[in-house]
C-alpha cells in the first residue's frame, strides 16, 4: 500500500489539496502527516480538519513544533513566526487546538519511524544539518525508515555499510530504491512553505512492498495562497515566501 | 546467509553454468534460462563476515544502475536477486575482446587508437546522456565489438544522478584504477562526468605509446600537477590533432578539457577540425610556471571568443514553445526547458511564448472548482507558470496561453503564424509511448508547414528509471 508522506504544511490550503489529490491520482492509500500543521499560512482551521479527517480515517498525524507552539501557548523563534503563531490561536477554536495539543512526537508503525525533526530527541526540534546527527536520528529510531520533515528541503539520508550516513538529494519524480538492507532517514520536504527557490509543493510516496521512494514537486496556486496571506494580515515576508519559494 | 551458487545451482529459474571469471567483487557464471535467448552471465559477490564490504557495495552499485541504462554501447540488465536473500545480477554478456587483451599485443598504430577512442568516447557519451558516469574506465571495463561499436562493463564504481551514491562515503576504498583515475576522483568528487574524459585521456594515450601518462607505482596526486610526456616524443608518427586531443582530455583542471564526450568523439572523427594549441606540437614537458602560464593565456582566448557571440539583430525575435502540461514529469519536459534555456542565453532580447494545447473540456460543469472547464483551463495555466519559474524570466518578455483545441498541431501553427513567432520549440515524439503516439503527429505536422523554424527537443533514447 502505496503511503503518502506529507510535512509542513503550515495552514496552506492550496498546496496541501493540490499534494493529496497527486497522491490519491498516484494510488496512495495510506497517509502520514509530519507535522506543522499551522503556523505562517492563512488557512490552520481548515488544514486542521483535512488532517484530522485523514487521522480518523487511520492517517499517521505527528506534532511539529509550530504544532506545540499554538497549543501550549509558547512564542515563535523568529518575529514572522511569534506573530502568525499569536494570529493562528486566536482563530482556531478550542477543538483544533485540543486536537494539536494531543498529536504525538513520535509514532514507531512496523519498520518506521514517523517524526517531525528528530528521532533522537523529538522534543528538541533540531534541524537535521549534518551527516551526525542524521546518524543520530537514524540510530535512535530503531527502525529501518524514518520519515521526518522540519528542514523544509528533500533529503534522503542512508547508512552506508560501514556506520557512515551520507545525503542524497532526490530528483522530482524519480524513484529512488530505499533496499530495507539499509537504513534511511527521509526529510520529505515542506507541502506548504518550500524553501530551495522552487515554489512547487514538496512531499513524498513511499512504496514499502517494492522498498521505492518517489520525491515529487506539485504546482500549485502559489499566487492565491500569498494573496490570502495578505488578506489574513499576516507579515508581509510570509507572503514573499511563498512567492518565492526560499 | 546467502544461498550458495555453483554451478549447477536453479536461482530463480537461472541454470548456473560455467564460471568465467574471479574478480574482486565476485564471481562471475555463464547462466541460462529457459525461454530467454542471448548470452547471459550472472554476478554474484562475495557475501560472509571475513569479506570486505567493497565487495558487497561495489554489487549493490551496480545493481542500482544498470537496470537503469539502456544503450547498445552498455549491457542489457536481465535479472537481479534479492539482495539480502540471493543476491545476484544476470545482465546480457557482451561478444568480443576486451581492449585489455588487445594492448597486450603491445600499442596501436595511431590511427586505429583513434578510431577505436571515438567508438568509446561514443559509449561514455551514451553514458552521461543517461546521468551515469563510469569512473572505472580503464581497457579492461572496455568491449570491442565485431561491429566496431564499443561497450562499457562492470558499473560497481559508478555514479548515477537519481540514485543515492553508496560509495560516497566510502573514501577509504581508494578511486577507480591507479593508472587511470582523474585528480578530482582522488579528491573525492563523483560527481563530474568529464572524469571519464580523462579517464578516456589515459586510455588513448596507452593506446598509443603502450605506456601510462602517470605511472601507476608513483603517488596519484602526481597527476594534479604533473605534466606527461607528449605521446609524439614516446611515438613520433602521432599526429599532432591526436597529440591535442589526448593532451586536452588530461588536462588536470577539468574545465580545461573536452566538456563532452561527444566532442571528443567528433573531434578524433574529424581531425581536420581540431583546433590545434601549443599541446599539439609539445616536444618536451613543461615546467610548473609554463604550465601556469599556459592556463593564463588560455582563459584571456576564451574571454575573446565569449565578446564575439553574435546578437541577432532587428527586432525582438519570438520563441514559442509548446508544454505539454497534461503529463508534467515526462521526462521532456525538461529536455525542452534546457532547450529553451539555451536559446535564451544568446540573447537578453528574445520574447517566449508558452502555449499548452489542452484537448476541449465539456461544457458540463463538474462539482469541484478543479473539475469545471474554468478550474481546468486554470490549472494548466498554473502549470505552465510553474514551468517557466526556472527560466527567471521578466515577466514583460513572457506570456502564457492554455490553448483547447481537439487538434494540436493546427492550433499551434495558427497560434505561431498569428503571433509572428520566429521559432517554435516543442519536443519530438518518444519511441516507446503508444500512449503519445498521437504526438507524433503533431511534431511532425508543425515541422512541416510551420512558417518559421522548429526546434524539436529530443531526449536520448533511454529506459525511463520506474521500475
Amino acid at each position: 500500500m502505496i503511503l503518502a508522506l506529507l510535512s509542513d504544511l503550515h495552514a496552506n490550503l492550496e498546496a496541501l489539496h493540490a499534494c493529496l489529490r497527486h497522491a490519491t491520482e498516484r494510488r496512495a492509500e495510506r497517509f502520514a502527516f509530519l507535522g506543522d500543521l499551522v503556523g505562517y499560512g492563512a488557512d490552520p482551521a481548515a488544514v486542521i480538519d483535512l488532517v484530522a479527517e485523514h487521522a480518523a480515517r487511520g492517517a499517521v498525524v505527528v506534532q511539529g513544533n509550530h504544532d506545540a507552539a499554538v497549543a501550549n501557548g509558547m512564542g515563535g523563534l523568529n518575529d514572522a513566526a511569534a506573530e502568525s503563531l499569536e494570529w493562528t490561536r486566536k482563530v482556531l477554536s478550542p477543538a483544533h487546538r485540543a486536537f494539536l495539543a494531543s498529536l504525538p512526537l513520535i509514532v514507531r508503525h512496523d519498520d518506521i519511524c514517523f517524526v517531525h525533526a528528530t528521532a533522537d530527541a523529538p522534543e528538541r526540534w533540531a534541524y537535521m544539518e549534518t551527516n551526525g546527527a542524521a546518524r543520530q536520528s537514524i540510530e535512535a529510531a530503531a527502525t529501518t525508515y524514518t520519515f521526518g520533515g522540519h528542514v523544509h528541503q528533500q533529503v534522503l539520508y542512508f547508512h552506508t555499510l560501514t556506520g557512515k550516513v551520507a545525503p542524497f538529494h532526490p530528483v522530482a519524480a524519480s524513484p529512488v530504491p530505499m533496499p530495507s538492507h539499509r537504513r534511511w532517514h527521509a526529510i520529505v520536504g515542506s507541502v506548504g512553505q518550500p524553501r530551495d527557490g522552487n515554489p512547487a509543493a514538496a512531499y513524498a510516496l513511499f512504496n514499502p512492498a517494492a522498498e521505492e521512494m518517489t520525491f515529487f514537486r506539485v504546482a500549485y496556486d502559489h499566487i492565491a495562497t500569498a494573496a490570502k496571506i495578505r488578506r489574513a494580515g499576516l507579515p508581509e515576508l510570509l507572503a514573499r515566501r511563498i512567492e518565492d519559494g526560499v | 546467509m546467502a544461498e550458495r551458487i555453483v554451478p549447477g545451482s536453479v536461482i530463480d529459474g537461472f541454470v548456473v553454468g560455467p564460471h568465467v571469471h574471479s574478480g574482486a567483487m565476485g564471481n562471475i557464471f555463464e547462466v541460462t534460462k529457459p525461454g530467454l535467448d542471448g548470452p547471459m552471465i550472472m554476478k554474484v559477490p562475495r557475501v560472509g563476515p571475513n569479506e570486505p564490504s567493497e565487495g558487497i557495495i561495489s554489487f549493490e552499485t551496480e545493481a542500482t544502475i544498470v537496470p537503469a541504462l539502456s544503450s547498445p554501447h552498455l549491457p542489457r540488465f536481465i535479472a537481479a536477486g534479492d539482495l539480502a536473500r540471493t543476491p545476484y545480477l544476470v545482465v546480457e554478456w557482451i561478444e568480443g575482446r576486451s581492449l585489455e587483451e588487445v594492448l597486450a599485443g603491445g600499442p596501436l598504430p595511431p590511427l586505429e587508437a583513434a578510431r577505436i577512442g571515438a567508438a568509446l568516447a561514443d559509449a561514455l557519451h551514451s553514458l552521461h546522456e543517461q546521468e551515469a558516469i563510469h569512473l572505472d574506465l580503464k581497457p579492461a571495463n572496455v568491449i570491442l565489438k565485431d561491429d566496431g561499436t564499443v561497450a562499457l562493463i562492470d558499473f560497481g564504481f559508478a555514479h548515477h544522478a537519481r540514485f543515492p551514491d553508496l560509495l560516497a562515503e566510502e573514501t577509504r576504498f581508494g578511486a577507480g584504477s591507479k593508472a587511470y583515475v582523474s585528480p578530482e576522483q582522488i579528491q573525492g568528487t563523483r560527481e563530474d562526468p568529464r572524469s571519464d574524459l580523462f579517464s578516456l585521456g589515459v586510455v588513448l594515450y596507452e593506446m598509443v605509446t603502450g605506456t601510462f601518462p602517470f605511472e601507476p607505482d608513483t603517488d596519484v596526486r602526481n597527476r594534479l600537477w604533473l605534466d606527461p610526456v607528449p605521446p609524439a616524443v614516446l611515438v613520433p608518427e602521432t599526429p599532432p590533432w591526436l597529440q591535442e586531443v589526448i593532451l586536452r582530455c588530461l588536462d588536470p583542471r577539468a574545465e580545461r578539457r573536452y566538456q563532452s564526450a561527444a566532442h571528443v568523439a567528433f573531434d578524433l572523427r574529424n581531425p581536420e577540425q581540431v583546433v590545434l594549441t601549443a599541446r599539439a606540437r609539445k616536444s618536451v614537458r613543461l615546467g610548473i610556471m609554463q604550465h601556469v602560464r599556459r592556463f593564463l593565456h588560455a582563459r584571456r582566448e576564451l574571454g575573446v571568443r565569449l565578446r564575439e557571440t553574435n546578437v541577432p539583430a532587428g527586432r525582438p525575435p519570438i520563441i514559442m514553445v509548446a508544454v505539454d502540461t497534461a503529463h508534467p514529469d515526462d521526462e521532456r519536459q525538461g529536455a525542452i526547458q534546457r532547450a529553451t534555456q539555451q536559446i535564451l542565453s544568446l540573447s537578453q532580447e528574445f520574447r517566449v511564448v508558452c502555449v499548452s494545447v489542452i484537448r476541449s473540456v465539456p461544457l458540463m460543469d463538474g462539482a469541484a472548482e478543479s473539475e469545471t472547464a474554468s478550474g481546468i483551463h486554470f490549472e494548466h495555466l498554473v502549470r505552465l507558470r510553474h514551468w517557466v519559474e526556472p527560466l527567471r524570466m521578466p515577466v514583460q518578455r513572457i506570456s502564457l496561453h492554455a490553448i483547447e483545441s481537439e487538434n494540436p498541431a493546427e492550433a499551434l501553427l495558427e497560434f505561431a503564424n498569428r503571433n509572428h513567432v520566429d521559432l517554435i520549440v516543442l519536443g519530438a515524439p518518444g519511441p516507446t509511448r503508444p500512449d503519445r503516439s498521437w504526438w507524433r503527429s503533431v511534431a511532425s505536422t508543425v515541422t512541416a508547414n510551420a512558417k518559421c523554424s522548429v526546434h524539436v527537443v529530443r531526449v536520448a533514447d533511454r529506459a525511463v528509471t520506474s521500475r
